[in-house]
């Protein structure tokens, strides 16, 4: 049989679409590094539920500073660490919004702990997307506060000691004790299984905020192995050896 | 329809004034002395009735974010604080400006450096007029020296702020903020629509509908696009500085001798001008309302027939900076001032004028 191209290339063909809201910039991410995929699910999603209109996102500070480039939908980009007071103002004054942040470990667990601890304590009714991949990525590879114990970067080289640098700080669990979040949960997208149930998560997240239900964060426990200095299949290996220790799995709290 | 007149603190009218603006939103941390702010709104609870969102903040620098994130949806929102509480803003306040964003700052000044004191002063002039945060920016600063003039400068630093997409700010000093005087409030009109908000601010993020996204942000690497960026926000600054220059002028006209003051100085010192013209000495008074843009040109008009210019400031001496340069360092301009929340009369004032001065 002799097919061609133009045989194939049909609509009642077609088994998967970028999304119609990821733009068509090209991504700045570091081939193999987990934004691009969080970044797909978030605009699958915001399709998915019809709420392209009334969405706003909140960028950090950091390699994901220019989320805004890559979705197609209102955004208003944060000073380093304050998205969660950014979106709580637009929640509050805009209620019938849907309003998310997408942060890193030291935007949100560093500079911005004392935001997101009193946002999430207030229950604000806002999405929290946490991208931990245990380093800083766009300064160049620095020790963040979720740095494991021992891992190199250009600011521990020797690796992270705990006298010296103290310990690797788990928002997960302290999130989750706030009175103020209904839903608090880790995930990965390091394989396709993995992918499918972080964007349930951040479904769930969404949902619970249009819902009035509090805060939700999802943490993913990501990779970054540009500042890992692995390739991208090694970097998948070593978050499940390392990170999954340190930052297991599965819902912290879903009420 | 009778005039609303009642007895208040300045920090009380700027709370009343907020909501009779129609304001969408105020975010707070408490700090002496402007505390009221924030304890007459939350005792008003105008999301009662106008839907206004009143928030305490877990600090400045959240409430400074929340202002920039409800400026970005267009809303008018407002944060007002002290001079420690400034500081910790400063950052924010950058970033609204760099973004473009109009909102509504107030500074309710108490002595410093550090922690300093509650008691008045008026030692943010240079962190208000010259920058205070990081960049080339601006802030429309408006100086009241009456409870009445806070009432109004609410109203007129929002319109400012959204004629230019930029923050104003009222530096008020705290003897303005904690002084009782009768004011006439405003006429409440009501918060705008959805609708009303939309099409006044095309560039708000609300949710994109019916239009293509909006993106506030006040990143740039590209040099050269971020030249040019600069270069806007400049001649912005310069339209600002040609056509909203406020001050007040008493007795300038010929006077011998010009007495240069703001906010709650200029009353004391409007005072010592009287007493002045009594004993037969020919002194004016000149008081900027807005202190960026400087009312220079009134000044050097002011001045052109003056011996020697007095400045009188609740500092070490910052305004008298741009005085001279007003008058291009032509008239002999001298400074006097108190520190520490020490406050000078009429009379001291006076005595120090002629001393300098007369002779």
């Amino acid at each position: 049989m002799n097919m061609k191209q133009e045989d194939i290339i049909k609509p009642e063909n077609c088994v998967y679409r970028k999304p119609s809201l990821l733009t068509d910039e090209n991504m700045h991410y570091c081939p193999g590094c987990s934004h691009g995929v969080v970044h797909k699910l978030i605009a699958e999603i915001i399709e998915e539920m019809g709420m392209e209109d009334k969405t706003v996102g909140v960028s950090p500070v950091g390699c994901a500073v220019f989320a805004y480039n890559y979705i197609d939908i209102d955004w208003i980009q944060a000073a380093h660490g304050r998205a969660p007071s950014v979106a709580t103002a637009l929640k509050r004054l805009n209620p019938e919004n849907l309003i998310f942040t997408y942060q890193g470990d030291g935007d949100l667990a560093a500079i911005g702990t004392c935001e997101t601890i009193h946002a999430a304590n207030r229950g604000e009714n806002i999405a929290i997307i946490f991208i931990n991949n245990a380093i800083y990525g766009m300064t160049g590879g620095q020790m963040a506060p979720t740095t494991l114990l021992g891992m190199k970067t250009s600011t521990t080289p020797y690796g992270r000691r705990a006298d010296l640098n103290g310990h690797p700080l788990v928002m997960a669990p302290l999130m989750a004790q706030l009175d103020g979040t209904c839903y608090v949960t880790r995930q990965s997208v390091h394989t396709p299984a993995a992918v499918r149930k972080a964007k349930a998560a951040i479904r769930k997240a969404f949902e619970n905020s249009m819902a009035g239900k509090g805060t939700s964060m999802v943490e993913i426990v990501s990779t970054c192995n540009s500042g890992w200095k692995l390739t991208p299949a090694q970097s998948n290996e070593w978050l499940v050896e390392n990170m999954f220790k340190k930052y297991p799995l599965g819902d912290l709290k879903n009420e | 329809m009778e005039s609303d007149i009642r007895l208040m603190k300045g920090n009380e009218a700027l709370a009343h004034a907020m909501i009779r603006y129609g304001a969408d939103g105020y975010f707070g941390y408490p700090i002496t002395p402007q505390s009221e702010v924030l304890e007459t709104l939350e005792a008003e609870m105008p999301w009662e009735s106008t839907g206004m969102v009143v928030l305490q903040a877990e600090s400045e620098v959240a409430a400074v974010n929340m202002v920039y994130a409800g400026a970005g949806a267009g809303k008018a929102v407002c944060t007002s604080s002290s001079s420690p509480g400034m500081s910790l803003m400063q950052e924010g306040i950058s970033f609204i400006a760099a973004a473009e964003l109009p909102a509504l700052l107030i500074n309710c000044m108490r002595g410093g450096p550090g922690l300093g004191t509650i008691q008045p002063s008026q030692a943010d002039y240079f962190q208000a007029t010259k920058g205070g945060g990081h960049g080339d920016y601006r802030l429309i600063t408006l100086a009241p020296s009456s409870v009445q003039e806070m009432c109004d400068f609410v109203a007129l630093g929002w319109d400012l702020a959204f004629k230019y997409r930029t923050p104003a700010m009222i530096l008020a000093d705290g003897t303005v903020g904690q002084m009782m005087e009768k004011v006439i409030l405003p006429e409440p009109r009501r918060r705008r629509t959805e609708e009303e908000l939309r099409e006044q601010c095309p560039w708000a993020v609300t949710g994109k509908k019916n239009r293509k996204r909006n993106i506030i942000t006040s990143l740039e690497l590209n040099a050269p696009a971020m030249e040019v960026i600069n270069n806007n926000l400049q001649a912005k600054y310069k339209r600002i500085e040609e056509n909203e220059v406020r001050c007040e002028a008493l007795n300038t006209e010929d006077c011998e001798y010009l007495i240069v003051a703001f906010g709650s100085m200029a009353r004391i010192c409007e005072k010592a001008m009287e007493l002045a013209r009594k004993q037969g000495l020919n002194v004016g008074l000149l008081r900027p309302i807005t202190l960026w843009p400087f009312p220079a040109k009134a000044i050097e008009q002011a001045a052109r027939k003056a011996k020697g210019i007095l400045v009188v400031e609740l500092s070490a001496g910052q305004m008298i900076e741009d005085v001279k340069l007003a008058v291009n360092c032509q008239v002999d301009t001298r400074h006097y001032g108190r520190m520490g929340g020490m406050i000078p009369t009429p009379d001291e004032i006076l005595g120090v004028l002629k001393e300098m001065f007369v002779k």
